[in-house]
């Protein structure tokens, strides 16, 4: 038995298919590559993988990540080359590595997410620069979600504009504490709608 | 009209705003994406559902991948978006468009339907004036696509004949690449619509409806049907393949969950067995079945293009299927360590063996479906399907004692001479099987019990049949839904204004046109969805042209009546589905036409293609050519 971990894009019209079908895209690209997938005990075998962090509908990515078992040793750089072509278009293999078969699972070493925004409205770069600088200066940005209110400030590790349609940051994203980019994209007075956004790299503790 | 660019840029502002956006983007796995100038003619192929259910539909997908694999042709998929994208997708003004390219469908060149039912008609109004496009035939013209239509419904074309340019009669596979070549030849040709209607008229199984006209009695049944070009024909044959062409083996893997993800191989086209409700039974004759080497062949490849974890093979009745037994041997142990499922939908009573059984043991699935249809010797004979209840209840044991927890059974009611005791006796037999469930696995066991009401179908011995009124239904269902207040089994049946409403249809001529039409413009789709049906809207729409459900529902027609879709033949001839009406009236049985051929007409009108195509595929006798002073006549052997 081996654990893999891969890094894999998600991108073009698959933003619109949800975190569970993705993993039936996953299971099905791998019966078609014939690679030995891992099944759970008991009656219903599930498939074993795990899938890092949901990533909302909508949001593309360049660093998804999932950890997938594999009941004999295959090279990484073989799984890679045999799962080429087997997904839709978005879907891009970047990165095959071994992990230690009794690691820490995926979901419990994410810390924190990075993001790229992509602005479908003009605003004047200083404009969008002052918004940006009230919003890191501010010593809190209380918001609720799901009428509970939150801190949305400590969320924010960075955010800085790229140019005047461009932003990146860095939120967090750990059990209870979750920063959302549409979110910041609100204290930001822009309407998400009018966004696009990549989730860009997942950050994981050492 | 919008670009294609125009289109995909509006959908990214609207789609969070839907349920299941995943339908409305294409980009499947096995989808086709062809260079949009790179080709001659761009046809649309249209399923009037959701995505969800018209993506598994084995005709388009036969279609898609027949037509993509001309170089000097496109086919692209689109589907009636559900009430909440529609809404997005007037507000936002963005026309319906397929999935592949985002093209809008007015810029195709050929418009498709299938229509497999008819509560699907108002649908397909709606995609066209989705699309755009006028929705009335004598509207269109050469700017707009041609729009065509087939499938199962469309054998009785008239009710949508006033919204279809030209209806495909028969098998697709057979007559969409002649209407291609027509098509193209009519392009290069610079003359008006009129005139590609005219080409299209010289195909056979081609029905161009604006060609023909209908005067009625006083009535209201039919006085005549006429021609009124002198090109088009008087009477139109269905068009079939005389061998199966190999199956499709590139099924598109939709990115989202869908209503049935699999492999489907249809193993065999037709059935043999002669129940006389059963439209797809007459309709789809002659037998023809595919050899085991091409279906393992399209298996193995399907698989490896899809990755998906079922198959299905798929026919009207499966355990017919004269290797049946070998086939699932070899794909289980071809798949033996693979999780594969096979499933076999419409599986026989009377063809079912403990082979079989446990060859399908072990196949993860709960359920278990039968469709006995009747519970008395009467009403088995009436119907033509003769099954002994005795081996039924061995079935049902066998099926419990191997382990599958739950039988469904369905029946109907509603048959022509129905009585009381035919009612009574399916409660006595579902509470004899589910006791042979207790019996082999106590409490555990389960029966669905699905009883549905008679439809008379064009095409059928019971075509001149009157259907069950709305208090008749109720009646035997309100008897049904008492009697089997029994632990263990649970009862559905059917909507009596949902049948009437499918019963008007089904039958209906020219002017329930004019009906349709006017209850899509109140507001009626999606009516196969129980939550969309208004039995009111469509009461209305008959009661405004002065038709009334009575006409076309609850009246026996004499057998020299001119119907409305007399001018279809499929092959079984009116004079043979009046003699098997009148042996139903008799209570006289007609056997399984494999072990006799009862000449219902198939093989007088395809007999060419029969002597063309000998051999065990079809399952009719075989006949020999012989050519004679350029007359050919025809022997027909005796049966094996």
């Amino acid at each position: 038995m081996i654990r893999v971990r891969i890094t894999y894009t998600k991108k073009g019209w698959l933003k619109y298919t949800s975190n569970l079908d993705i993993q039936k895209l996953w299971e099905r690209a791998i019966r078609r590559a014939r690679l030995p997938l891992a099944y759970s005990q008991g009656y219903h075998p599930k498939p074993k993988m795990n899938l890092a962090a949901p990533l909302p509908l909508g949001f593309t990515s360049s660093a998804e990540l999932i950890d997938i078992w594999f009941t004999e040793d295959i090279a990484p750089a073989e799984i890679q080359q045999r799962l080429a072509g087997m997904f839709p278009a978005g879907i891009e293999i970047q990165k095959v590595e071994q992990v230690d078969l009794s690691g820490p699972s995926l979901q419990s070493i994410v810390t924190a997410g990075e993001y790229h925004i992509e602005l479908k409205i003009d605003l004047p770069i200083n404009e969008l620069e002052n918004r940006v600088a009230a919003v890191l200066q501010s010593e809190n940005l209380p918001r609720t979600r799901r009428n509970k209110p939150y801190d949305l400030r400590p969320l924010i590790e960075e955010l800085h504009v790229i140019d005047k349609n461009h932003l990146a940051g860095r939120l967090t994203m750990l059990p209870k504490a979750t920063g959302r980019p549409e979110e910041v994209l609100e204290v930001l007075q822009i309407d998400p709608n009018d966004a696009r956004i990549e989730l860009t790299a997942l950050i994981l503790a050492e | 009209m919008l670009t294609n660019h125009q289109i995909a840029e509006r959908l990214e502002r609207i789609l969070l705003t839907v349920q299941k956006p995943g339908r409305y983007v294409g980009g499947e796995i096995n989808q086709v994406v062809k260079d949009w100038d790179s080709v001659e003619t761009r046809i649309a192929l249209a399923f009037p559902d959701i995505y969800d259910i018209g993506l598994s539909n084995l005709g388009l997908a036969i279609f898609y991948e027949d037509l993509n694999a001309r170089t000097d042709v496109l086919a692209e998929r689109t589907y009636a978006p559900w009430t909440d994208m529609e809404a997005a997708m007037r507000e936002a003004e963005i026309p319906l468009y397929t999935l592949e390219s985002k093209h809008a469908l007015a810029d195709f060149d050929i418009l498709a339907f299938t229509l497999p039912y008819e509560s699907i008609y108002t649908n397909a109004l709606n995609m066209l004036d989705l699309a755009g496009l006028p929705l009335f035939t004598k509207d269109r013209d050469e700017t707009h696509p041609l729009v065509i239509a087939g499938g199962h419904a469309a054998l009785n074309p008239e009710p949508m004949h006033a919204f279809i340019d030209a209806f495909a009669v028969g098998e697709g596979e057979a007559i969409f690449g002649e209407i291609v070549d027509a098509y193209q030849a009519w392009k290069k040709s610079v003359q008006d619509r009129p005139a590609l209607l005219h080409q299209l008229a010289q195909i056979p199984g081609i029905y161009i409806p604006s060609f023909y006209e209908t005067t009625y009695n006083a009535d209201g049944t039919i006085d005549t049907f006429t021609p009124t070009q002198p090109d088009a024909p008087a009477a139109i044959q269905k068009r079939i393949v005389g061998k199966l062409p190999p199956p499709p083996t590139r099924p598109i893997v939709p990115s989202i969950n869908t209503v049935q993800n699999r492999v489907a191989v249809e193993i065999m086209r037709g059935c043999a067995r002669g129940c006389r409700f059963c439209h797809a039974g007459m309709v789809n004759r002659p037998v023809r079945e595919r050899p085991v080497e091409e279906i393992l062949r399209a298996i193995t490849t399907s698989l490896e293009n899809s990755g998906f974890e079922e198959v299905a093979l798929l026919s009207l009745s499966s355990s017919d299927y004269t290797h049946i037994l070998d086939l699932i041997r070899q794909i289980s142990e071809q798949y033996k360590d693979e999780n594969l499922r096979i499933s076999l939908p419409s599986l026989r009573i009377e063809s079912l063996s403990i082979d079989l059984f446990e060859m399908l043991r072990g196949q993860g699935s709960g359920g278990f479906t039968l469709a006995p249809e009747a519970a008395t010797e009467h009403m088995r004979n009436i119907i033509n399907k003769p099954i002994q209840t005795r081996q039924l209840l061995d079935v049902a044991g066998e099926i419990y004692s191997r382990g599958w927890t739950t039988i469904k059974l369905y029946f109907m009611i509603g048959h022509p001479s129905e009585t009381l005791e035919d009612v009574h006796a399916i409660a006595d037999l579902c509470k004899q099987v589910i006791s042979e469930g207790r019996k082999a696995m106590g409490r555990k066991s389960k029966l669905n019990v699905g009883v549905s009401t008679f439809v008379p179908k064009p095409h059928t011995p019971f075509q001149w049949v009157s259907c069950d009124t709305v208090e008749q239904m109720r009646e035997k269902q309100h008897y049904l839904r008492d009697a089997l207040k029994v632990p263990g089994i649970k009862f559905n049946w059917s909507n009596p204004n949902e049948t009437i409403f499918e019963a008007m249809l089904s039958r209906g001529d020219r002017r329930t046109a004019d009906a349709i039409y006017h209850a899509w413009q109140h507001g009626a789709k999606f009516d196969s969805w129980r939550e969309y049906f208004n039995h009111q809207t469509w009461q209305s729409a008959f009661a405004e042209y002065g038709l009334t459900s009575e006409f076309f529902t609850n009246r026996e027609r004499s057998l020299d009546e001119h119907l409305p879709w007399d001018h279809i033949h499929t092959g079984v001839h009116k004079s043979y589905l009046a003699e098997e009406y009148n042996r139903s009236q008799s209570g006289t049985l007609t056997t399984y036409c494999r072990e006799q051929c009862h000449a219902c007409g198939i093989l007088r009108d395809y007999r060419d293609l029969r002597a063309q195509y000998p051999g065990e595929d079809w399952k009719c006798p075989e006949v020999r050519s012989i050519v004679t002073d350029q007359t050919v006549s025809v022997q027909v052997e005796a049966a094996q």
